[in-house]
């Protein structure tokens, strides 16, 4: 009987005039545009510096800096109140200023301290900025040390002296994060968005009332709903992974096996969520908006752009039970980190919970009598 | 004559309002039951339980000898439904509409075949058998709605106002596609509008608020009441309702 059913869902899914072209062209829209658009990454943080010494090091400074591809050179300030002028009219994002005996300094053995002030308008902007020229003046300091002192190069002294306490973000490569992660969402919106959709859609056309009076089971109706977005996720994914690797030159560190699987009893579990929903709303408008309630909160609380370990812990507790960040764990892990099944444990076993939950749900919360 | 519908006493409440109230009859093995009421009556809910679509709060009812209450899942293997409402696949075409019904109601592949031949061309269908549904005009969508309704020779075929919106000359034609079915051996139960269409129908019962005021066969019907034709007899039943019509 299924047989008919799912001929019966593909053939719909296929003259859908929309559908098919959201399955190909969805996960290559998120994944060419978002992960260049939305990036932590901050470049072209426009230096003013202030250089009270006209020295050779400082000079060697400020290129050092500039040569690091973080920052552009926007002026040259006379003074503090000429640079924080050029901050007031955005032109600078961050203001170093090299004190008068800088060299001198240097060559005395004798500490020497420089400023550095940020536009903190922009608070993530402005730390960054502050850690990036920390990080760089470190640098400095510690070639410095090797030219000038030999006999002290590895040892912790400090020429300049920074507080550099943040590691330099080498990996501050953005997408390598983001894309696994965006894969997750992909995923979500797909599988469980339309299955949501699809028997309400069913509802409102008077087609559910002609299966509700046919002699179907439950289960064969839920299951022939439910295989094509195992069908339509894997494709989405597979495309995924191709973009990943095609413009980012990503490929997951472990296997895709594994992801493949994780990514099946995900789409089960997610799809599940989907049908359940479908089955309480009586109308396509009170679904959507069940449906886009919960995948806010999924989302927010998904890890996507703020990691869960930091959230309080109420929301750790409720992101506990968030599918979503389950998945984004596992994803990011086999993507950067290669990690197998048995490190993948918890999730396992957590994703094999909600999909067993939400179709044992489903299944109950569908009445074909009422 | 074998009893296909039986049904004492079935009521039903959705909170404070019964909808349908105590009712009872029977409907024999090839007959053709007319159920007559104004909107709001209460057909479609005692229809939707006989289905097994709908719970009966109280009353007992058996379809084709499975009860509605604790069987509802065989009651459907036997019946075939035809709601108010255009309900086949409309981005599927006509052949694939059938073989998803066939198919649903265990029909196999090659029955499915020689059955859609066979209709395809008592219906002069053969051009409209590849096209999708939605593309049809509505008296094409209800024949072939009733079609699919009957595809797997059920025991008894509900038909909730089969014929609404229809023109005279395809009513005409669905009530020689009714004949056609009983002549198989289906026991036809059938909600209408039209008091034409009363007529037509061996037995007819009329509801009013959820009661049934009235069950014989039309010509006794017009004797009792001392009227000309149907549409009088139910003039007369209706009158009386309290309810407000939607």
């Amino acid at each position: 009987m299924i047989k008919y059913l799912l001929k019966k869902e593909f053939k719909q899914i296929i003259r859908n005039p929309f559908l098919p072209k959201m399955i190909f062209m969805f996960p290559l829209m998120v994944l060419l545009v978002f992960p260049w658009a939305a990036s932590y990454e901050i470049k072209n943080l426009n230096l003013s510096v202030i250089d009270n010494d006209h020295s050779t090091y400082s000079r060697r400074l400020t290129q050092t800096i500039i040569s690091s591809n973080y920052f552009r050179l926007t002026d040259k300030s006379a003074s503090y109140n000429q640079a924080l002028k050029s901050i007031e009219s955005n032109k600078a994002d961050i203001i170093l200023e090299i004190p008068q005996n800088f060299e001198k300094s240097i060559i005395n053995r004798e500490p020497v301290k420089v400023m550095l002030s940020a536009n903190a308008v922009n608070g993530m902007k402005g730390g960054i900025a502050t850690t990036y020229l920390s990080m760089i003046i470190g640098a400095f300091n510690t070639t410095l040390i090797s030219e000038l002192f030999p006999e002290m190069a590895g040892s912790s002294s400090n020429m300049i002296q920074i507080d550099s306490q943040y590691r330099f973000n080498k990996h501050l490569n953005y997408q390598v994060f983001m894309v696994p992660a965006l894969m997750v969402m992909i995923l979500t919106l797909l599988c469980g968005f339309l299955p949501a959709v699809s028997i309400v859609f069913e509802k409102e056309l008077g087609t559910m009332e002609q299966i509700n009076v046919s002699p179907v089971p439950k289960i064969t109706f839920i299951l022939a709903k439910l295989i094509p977005f195992w069908i339509i996720g894997f494709i989405a994914i597979t495309i995924g992974f191709t973009v990943a690797w095609l413009d980012y030159g990503l490929i997951p560190v472990g296997h895709f096996y594994i992801i493949y699987t994780f990514a099946a009893i995900y789409i089960f579990a997610i799809s599940g969520m989907g049908i359940v929903i479908s089955n309480f709303a009586s109308t396509l408008q009170q679904a959507v908006f069940i449906v886009f309630f919960f995948m806010m909160l999924f989302i927010m609380l998904s890890g996507l752009y703020t990691p869960v370990d930091s959230m309080p812990n109420w929301a750790k507790w409720i992101a506990a039970f968030n599918p979503l960040k389950h998945l984004m764990i596992v994803m990011r892990s086999i993507y950067l980190k290669g990690s197998n099944f048995t490190q993948l444990g918890g999730e396992l076993a957590a994703l094999l919970g909600f999909a067993v939950f939400f179709n044992g749900l489903a299944v109950l919360s569908y009445r074909k009598t009422n | 004559m074998e009893t296909v519908i039986k049904v004492e006493n079935l009521t039903k409440r959705f909170g404070s309002f019964t909808a349908v109230d105590n009712i009872s009859f029977e409907v024999k093995k090839g007959e053709i039951f007319g159920f007559l009421g104004a909107n709001g009556a209460g057909k479609t809910t005692a229809m939707r339980m006989l289905c097994g679509l709908s719970l009966p709060t109280e009353g007992k009812g058996t379809v084709a000898g499975y009860d509605i209450y604790t069987q509802p899942e065989l009651v459907k293997k036997s019946i075939g439904y035809m709601s108010q409402k255009f309900s086949m696949y409309e981005d599927l075409k006509v052949w694939e509409n059938l073989e998803l019904f066939g198919g649903i109601y265990g029909m196999s592949d090659e029955i499915i075949k020689i059955k859609t031949d066979e209709l395809m061309a008592s219906l002069n269908f053969e051009e409209e058998r590849d096209k999708l549904v939605k593309s049809l005009p509505l008296g094409f969508k209800q024949k072939l709605a009733f079609s699919v309704s009957i595809f797997h020779t059920p025991k008894v075929v509900f038909l909730d106002e089969p014929t609404g919106g229809v023109d005279p000359i395809t009513r005409r034609r669905f009530w020689e596609m009714i004949y056609d079915a009983t002549a198989r051996g289906i026991t036809v139960f059938v909600t209408t509008h039209y008091m034409d269409e009363a007529e037509y129908c061996d037995r007819v019962s009329i509801m009013v608020d959820g009661r049934i005021e009235a069950l014989d066969s039309p010509k006794n019907l017009k004797a009792t009441y001392k009227a000309k034709n149907m549409d009088e007899v139910f003039q007369q039943l209706a009158r009386k309702s309290k309810r407000k019509a939607d």
